[in-house]
């Protein structure tokens, strides 16, 4: 059990799966019915190896855990190096939550091309678990820019009206931020020596490179956070996707960008990261407040969702900034929250957009009255998406608050304002489909969620509750990795060169 | 002495008996066998590349210093077989089909990939000019091959007026370098100009003067911006398995040869050609991705993207350093597997029995035939540098040979051309993913051609999991340039 390569085969698994799918063979309804199950049952069974990692991950230590090796270049010092902390485990489990969810959420939605569309997610997930799982720079680059191609294709043959549109603007908008990742990477692949994560972790960039260095990596993980103003592909992508898709861009996607800064920005270059905090609260800040208003504003209830995602991922980029305790676990637990929640918010909508095929809030109204099951899932998350106390988005956003409260106080009074216009967008929402009077004729013969659909819901709303009332098994897991973090974090700046970052200070 | 020297050109000499050979054979047997030629031109090519990659030979010169082996000459020199190989056997059925098929199209380019083999391994500057004009010779004809076409007369007719054009100026070049260096051999060359650049000298006038024509000859026969002009015409007018044979084998021979003089007789000279080559690579790039965005040719289309890989393969040399021409062989390598690949694909476009070649003709291939489809987007990704497949790999080395040689510019403006690139590369496969089917291609497609298909994909999907004895294999071809 302990020799077992978990992480590999957590991450290959659906490969196997999507190549099973590939050779499945007959008439179009048989092969469509046929991908379906197989799909299912292999997330599944990839879900089921994951939680190996829940169970078998060793609280209390910072330390790399379940790692794998293998020789890949080795003239090149590359390796194919695995293996998860506190930080990257839960995203894994996220990864495979959402997968098998998708799929079900997608059994009847998706009539055309089922195979390949099944192929595609099977692929995704393949490349999500590796991008988290990845502990060399190479490997994870591969896999982070890896997402693209299925997503690409997700968004473009499975998606809306404009979906050629989005998925281009997806894909041009992610690749250019990750070139310029690559030219880091390679950068620091020179300086270093190796791209083995652990190594570079402890290797300490010249200060005068990291400045350079961090604004690389700063345009590839903030395009795909997104913070505010490289977020505008996120409401195309989100609304042209498949509902599917866009739980796994809401869920696991966006996720990607703050991962990153917790594994590289931050721990790799420290000196630059404390330089760049003012800049990224204040784009952290002004996506808060300016995409709360847009949402706000929005008829389209994918849209508004979109630019909810893009707020709470502000508070996210503003935990991970703060560099406190609190703050990033707040941050931390904000993302796993979200990918929960948002993605939970998608397949809400998804339910609607499968009877009707609208998306758009004034065609709605009154749904209480036919769907009184559908109306308690749509409050739960959304609820939980305000930030109700009780509910797992309450414990992300209060810690990230006590974080930032401790490192700004203007920080975190703006960015606690801004939580009042989250509960308003959302319940405005809320209000707007689901109460109100019953008035349009094809909303009367709605039918309730069925069988299918609670299965896909009931998960995610037991955890969003455990999440937000016991929220103690989920941060036991992070907090040994992030006080490592924050350990080396302030200790490279003790050590750094004063002069350097007094100067940076003065700069601002 | 002379068996010596017979035996380092011996891959050349045997190559050189096999062609002629077979013109007998074709002169004498006649049209009716036309398929056995080709098929034992194949078989040719096939001798020549166990004979390089058995004969027990080391590096070496013969002929008094005009020819020269070496690991890096072997390395290209089996790209330039294996390409040649593939090309002439995806054009069979397509010449079948027009029903032009003639003796001389594998006699052609088996004498052209013999030009390529000497270029490869020309050690002096008459050398290099005669092996480039036998491999241009043919090369015209080739292009020319469909006489009762216009476009591929006029493409033949093109490529030979600009072609001659920049042999003229190379050679003008080389008459410089000989008349201000008085020699021609690379090694007496190096040694004069390491000479008269002692403690920091500039080199004198005519020495750069012609080292600026020899550049331009050579951007020529690589087809890098500026002089480019001839590519998207001749790509387009030729008969398609001779572009798929243009884009791959007399590329890799031109940049190889392109690498040896630069790195040879001028080394010492680098700060004058980086800059050019610098210019000649941002330009490449630049140019090879936007005007490709508004083709609707598809051959056009792979014109402009060679152009652009051109200038990509181009900053291994303008780092100069061992590590930029390591870069720069794997990706010349990587290259020509998509290259012929996507051309196999092209090659497969006909409908009702004529060869299409309308990007827009792509539409919902995924769905009329899915392997094809899958196939495309595989070289489609891999063109536009997107991981996992093997064009990330190949772009992945030239730009950190870019990083360390601290040329930064170039590097960002490579990547960020490769987005734009990227732009182009989608929209092939938004054609055949995202929209609905107008028409089929014919079925089948071809034993070959689907073998060719499969094998190249593969390659460049799965490449990642054993890419470790190509890179050595460039590592060690890219040592032999830098001895010491």
């Amino acid at each position: 059990m302990n020799n077992l390569p978990i992480l590999s085969l957590v991450t290959f698994l659906p490969l196997v799966g999507a190549l099973f799918i590939l050779g499945i063979r007959g008439e179009a309804e048989v092969v469509a019915r046929n991908a379906r199950w197989a799909a299912l049952w292999t997330s599944l069974v990839t879900f089921a190896l994951s939680l190996f990692l829940w169970f078998g991950f060793e609280r209390g230590t910072a330390a790399f855990q379940f790692v794998e090796r293998a020789e890949w270049l080795p003239q090149y010092n590359i390796s194919y190096h695995m293996g998860v902390d506190g930080i990257s485990v839960l995203f894994i489990l996220l990864s495979t939550l959402l997968t098998p969810i998708c799929v079900l959420a997608s059994w009847e939605a998706i009539r055309t091309r089922v195979k390949e569309y099944m192929i595609a997610f099977l692929v995704l997930e393949t490349m999500m678990v590796g991008m988290f799982a990845a502990l060399d720079f190479v490997v994870f680059y591969m896999f982070f820019e890896g997402v693209l191609i299925p997503m690409f294709l997700i968004i473009g043959v499975w998606g809306g009206p404009r979906r050629v549109y989005a998925a281009f603007k997806f894909f041009l908008y992610t690749l250019a931020g990750s070139v310029l990742l690559l030219l880091a990477l390679l950068a620091m692949y020179i300086d270093a020596g190796t791209t083995d994560i652990p190594t570079m972790l402890s290797h300490g960039f010249p200060a005068g490179m990291q400045i350079w260095l961090w604004l690389a990596l700063f345009a590839s993980f903030a395009v795909k956070v997104p913070m505010w103003p490289v977020h505008t592909w996120l409401p195309d992508a989100h609304v042209e996707a498949p509902t599917a898709g866009s739980v796994i861009l809401a869920g696991v996607l966006l996720k990607m960008g703050a991962y990153g800064f917790l594994r590289f920005s931050l721990p790799m270059l420290p000196e630059a990261s404390a330089f760049f905090t003012p800049f990224v609260f204040t784009l952290s800040i002004i996506a808060v407040i300016y995409t709360s208003l847009v949402a706000l504003a929005q008829e389209d209830m994918k849209k508004l969702i979109a630019y909810s995602s893009v707020a709470h991922m502000g508070f996210v980029t503003l935990g991970i900034f703060t560099v406190t305790q609190q703050g990033l676990e707040g941050a931390l637990y904000q993302m796993l929250s979200h990918g929960i929640v948002s993605a939970a918010l998608f397949l809400v909508v998804g339910v609607v957009y499968d009877r009707l095929h609208t998306r758009e809030i004034s065609r709605y109204g009154g749904l209480v009255e036919r769907m009184p099951n559908y109306a308690l899932t749509f409050m739960i998350f959304m609820l939980a998406s305000v930030g109700l106390p009780g509910t797992s988005g309450f414990v992300g956003e209060f810690l990230v608050l006590v974080g930032a409260f401790q490192t700004n106080t203007w920080v975190a009074l703006l960015a606690a304002s801004a939580m009042v216009l989250g509960a308003a967008y959302m319940l405005y929402l809320y209000r707007r489909v689901i109460f109100g009077a019953l008035t349009k004729d094809d909303l009367r013969s709605l039918l309730d969620m069925n069988r299918r659909e609670i299965a896909v819901f009931a998960p995610l709303i037991v955890l969003v509750l455990w999440m937000g009332v016991y929220p103690m098994p989920f941060l036991d897991v992070l907090s040994a990795s992030v006080s490592n973090l924050i350990t080396n974090y302030h200790g490279a700046l003790a050590a750094a060169d004063t002069p350097t970052v007094t100067t940076a200070a003065g700069l601002w | 002495m002379l068996s010596q020297d017979l035996l380092t050109v011996l891959p050349e000499l045997v190559l050189g008996c096999l062609a002629m050979a077979l013109l007998m054979l074709g002169v004498f047997q006649g049209e009716r066998h036309t398929p056995r030629v080709m098929l034992l031109s194949v078989v040719a090519l096939g001798i020549v590349l166990v004979i390089l990659a058995l004969a027990p030979r080391g590096s070496g010169t013969a002929f008094g210093g005009l020819f020269v082996t070496d690991r890096f000459s072997d390395f290209m020199k089996a790209l330039v077989l294996i390409a040649s190989a593939v090309a002439i056997v995806m054009s069979l059925r397509f010449f079948e089909q027009a029903r032009s098929l003639r003796f001389e199209y594998p006699v052609l380019m088996l004498f052209a990939t013999l030009g390529m083999l000497m270029m490869i391994s020309a050690d002096d500057l008459i050398a290099l000019y005669l092996a480039l004009e036998l491999q241009s010779l043919s090369l015209y004809v080739i292009a020319a091959f469909r006489r009762d076409t216009l476009r591929s007369t006029e493409a033949g007719l093109k490529y030979f007026v600009l072609g001659a054009l920049s042999s003229g100026m190379l050679l003008y070049g080389a008459s410089m370098i000989y008349g201000f260096a008085g020699t021609t051999g690379f090694a007496d060359l190096a040694r004069v100009l390491a000479q008269s650049t002692q403690g920091g000298a500039l080199p004198s006038t005519g020495i750069v003067v012609g080292l600026v024509f020899l550049l331009a000859g050579l951007a020529f026969k690589v087809s890098a911006v500026p002089f480019h002009m001839w590519t998207p015409d001749v790509y387009e007018g030729a008969p398609t398995p001779v572009t798929a044979f243009f884009a791959s084998a007399p590329k890799v021979a031109a940049m190889a040869l392109f690498v040896r003089v630069m790195t040879g007789p001028f080394a010492d000279l680098t700060v004058q050609w980086t800059q050019i080559v610098v210019f000649v690579s941002i330009a490449s790039m630049v140019l090879g991705a936007f005007a490709a965005i508004v083709q609707t040719n598809i051959k056009r289309l792979m014109a402009y993207s060679s152009i652009g890989h051109v200038g990509y393969a181009l900053i291994g040399l303008a780092a100069g350093t061992q590590e930029g021409i390591r870069g720069l062989t794997f990706y010349m390598a990587i290259y020509v597997v998509m290259n012929l690949g996507t051309f196999a694909c092209i090659l497969c476009m006909r409908q009702k029995e004529v060869m299409v070649e309308r990007i827009e003709d792509l539409k919902g291939l995924s769905k009329t035939n899915p392997m094809l489809a899958l196939a495309m987007l595989i070289f489609m990704f891999s063109m536009a540098g997107i991981p996992p497949m093997a064009g990330f790999l190949a772009k992945f080395y030239v730009f950190m040979a870019a990083i360390n040689a601290q040329l930064y510019a170039l590097a960002v403006i490579g990547v960020l051309s490769s987005v734009v690139g990227a732009y182009y590369y989608l929209r092939i496969v938004k054609y055949m993913y995202f929209d609905e089917p107008a028409d089929t291609f014919d079925r089948p497609i071809g034993r070959e051609l689907a073998v060719i298909l499969a094998g190249t994909s593969l390659i460049i999907l799965f490449f990642f999991v054993v890419p470790g004895p190509l890179l050595s294999g460039a590592s060690a071809a890219a040592a032999a340039l830098f001895p010491g």
